[in-house]
């Protein structure tokens, strides 16, 4: 096992931020914690970080004990936080070469790792890094948190806020990675990016919700779930939330997703109720649910 | 004069900082009431075209009108007659619900009797009555963002500016976020968003693509993803903004 949770909790002042927490991550696994912005991400990236001490519970990581091997920990992990935090008056190379002397090597050392993202901001490293591009900021962060070849990477939300383009290069990037052999712990707000890790824990208010592959936490779904359209998106949300039988009804990119109370669903008996509202172009079709579905369902 | 009923009308809009071209002669049209979704890449030149529409930035060439106004020579009306969020500015974390909406209702000019009657409103709308007290501050991510909205459309405007709204947000708060955004809509305020969730430009009525400061595609997600040939306004981004 390379990280061990078990019950951590965390609370600031009157906030539980961390809910007796448990999960263990295999070596070479590439984890992700999926979760929106106060579900306790960034507190457990701390706490396994060895940054922040928390209440309750134990963990390890790389073998590790959190508190008693601190020290062998920091020297173990790689941590990318959420906020861009390098030294924003170093240029690209000083703030590489900075974190390549604090951890005891040098870039030629390891520069096998990072060499595939580092050669995409070296034309400009005499650059300061305060003002680099967000993308290039984003892969300055990566190569210095790889500079001393951890064992574990941590990466708080490496793509939030950050276009769909530059997102899809950030995981390939990070699926490399993985192939290194390096076990990764990810988090993002963005289900999508669910379905590109191995397994996941779905996250909210303090509280894993599920922890599964996300093939399985799809398989697991409980319900029958309808894509249905019309002509009026607004007007269509509003009928369906009012029909008696409706379990859940959530907009989906073109179509509103659907699910039913009742066991024995006919999709003919909404058409008919949709129509007596006089709503036009109506289509319902059984569809997949998603890793938001799921997540929607669970924090219900 | 506005033709039709065209609330933005942008022709050949263009911003230049020194010798980077970071908007190059951007056109379009927003009707009244419609959902227009502002796309591109992080750097494809949203924000400086954002920034010059709602009168803050002076174009380098072109023109556009903005609720019937100028944006150069009637940058003062356009202020008034829109209004404005983002997820890095929305509201005063350290002051109470009830403190913004006053706040805000005074900057607009609302009276005093106007403000307490939207107070009422707003959170009776939002089931906010318990939290009326409360400092913005303490609240979670997705209440401030509603909140947000809703104090943004406070002096009525006939055009909201949603900058990424609900970046970070909670699925299910993201999605009655967009339920806020389709009533109001639905009233006839016309709404310009920006998002890099592209499930939510799939909620637009029509889209517009930018790409190194130019608008590559323009037009509603059905047609977009038929010009395209893709499943999802993912895969048409994708094949855009990679050139």
């Amino acid at each position: 096992m390379s990280i061990v949770v078990s019950n951590i909790s965390k609370s600031y002042k009157t906030v539980k931020a961390l809910k007796n927490i448990s999960f263990e991550v295999n070596e070479g696994e590439l984890f992700g914690l999926i979760g929106p912005d106060g579900a306790g991400k960034t507190t457990l990236f701390r706490v396994l970080t060895t940054l922040l001490i928390a209440d309750e519970g134990k963990a390890s990581v790389a073998g590790y004990d959190l508190l008693k091997d601190y020290k062998a920990i920091r020297e173990s992990v790689g941590y990318m936080p959420g906020r861009f935090s390098l030294y924003q008056d170093l240029t690209v190379e000083e703030n590489l070469k900075f974190f390549a002397t604090i951890f005891g090597t040098t870039i030629a050392q390891n520069y096998d790792l990072i060499k595939d993202i580092y050669v995409q901001i070296e034309p400009f490293k005499t650059r300061r890094a305060g003002k680099l591009s967000g993308g290039m900021k984003q892969k300055l962060a990566l190569s210095c948190a790889l500079i001393h070849k951890p064992k574990v990477l941590f990466l708080d939300e490496p793509t939030t806020g950050v276009d769909p383009v530059s997102r899809k290069e950030f995981w390939e990037m990070i699926k490399r990675l993985q192939q290194k052999g390096i076990t990764i712990l990810v988090s993002t707000p963005y289900m999508d990016e669910a379905a590109l890790c191995d397994r996941i824990a779905l996250i909210q208010d303090g509280n894993i919700l599920q922890i599964d592959t996300p093939e399985a936490i799809i398989k697991h779904y409980p319900k029958a779930i309808y894509n249905v359209s019309a002509d009026n998106m607004y007007q269509l949300i509003e009928s369906l939330k009012a029909y008696e039988h409706s379990h859940s009804v959530y907009p989906f990119g073109e179509f509103v997703h659907y699910t039913d109370k009742r066991t024995g669903f006919d999709p003919k008996q909404l058409k008919q109720y949709l129509e007596e509202k006089k709503l036009a172009g109506i289509s319902i079709e059984i569809t997949q649910p998603t890793i938001e579905d799921a997540f929607m369902e669970l924090a219900i | 004069m506005m033709e039709n009923n065209n609330v933005i009308e942008v022709k050949e809009l263009t911003k230049m900082f020194g010798d980077f071209t970071a908007v190059s002669a951007i056109t379009f049209e927003v009707k009244q009431g419609e959902i227009f979704g502002f796309l591109g890449a992080n750097g494809a030149g949203k924000t400086t075209a954002m920034k010059m529409l709602i009168g803050i930035s002076k174009p380098t060439a072109g023109d556009a009108k903005v609720a019937g106004f100028d944006v150069v020579s009637e940058a003062e009306n356009i202020k008034k007659n829109i209004g404005y969020m983002s997820q890095k500015f929305a509201l005063y974390d350290d002051l109470t619900v009830k403190e913004n909406i006053t706040f805000f209702g005074g900057i607009y000019g609302l009276t005093r009797a106007k403000i307490k009657e939207k107070t009422r409103e707003l959170t009776e709308e939002l089931g906010l009555k318990d939290l009326t007290d409360k400092l913005v501050g303490s609240l979670p991510l997705g209440w401030k963002q509603k909140i947000a909205f809703s104090v943004s459309l406070l002096h009525e405007p006939k055009i909201v500016f949603l900058d990424e709204p609900t970046g970070g947000v909670d699925p299910i708060t993201r999605r009655q976020f967009w339920e806020m955004i389709y009533k109001s809509a639905n009233k006839g305020t016309t709404i310009f968003v920006t998002t890099h969730y592209m499930d939510e430009a799939e909620y637009c009525d029509r889209v517009s693509i930018m790409v190194n400061g130019k608008i590559e595609a323009l037009d509603s997600p059905t047609k977009l993803k038929e010009q395209y040939g893709a499943e999802t306004m993912n895969d048409v981004f994708l094949k855009l903004a990679r050139g």
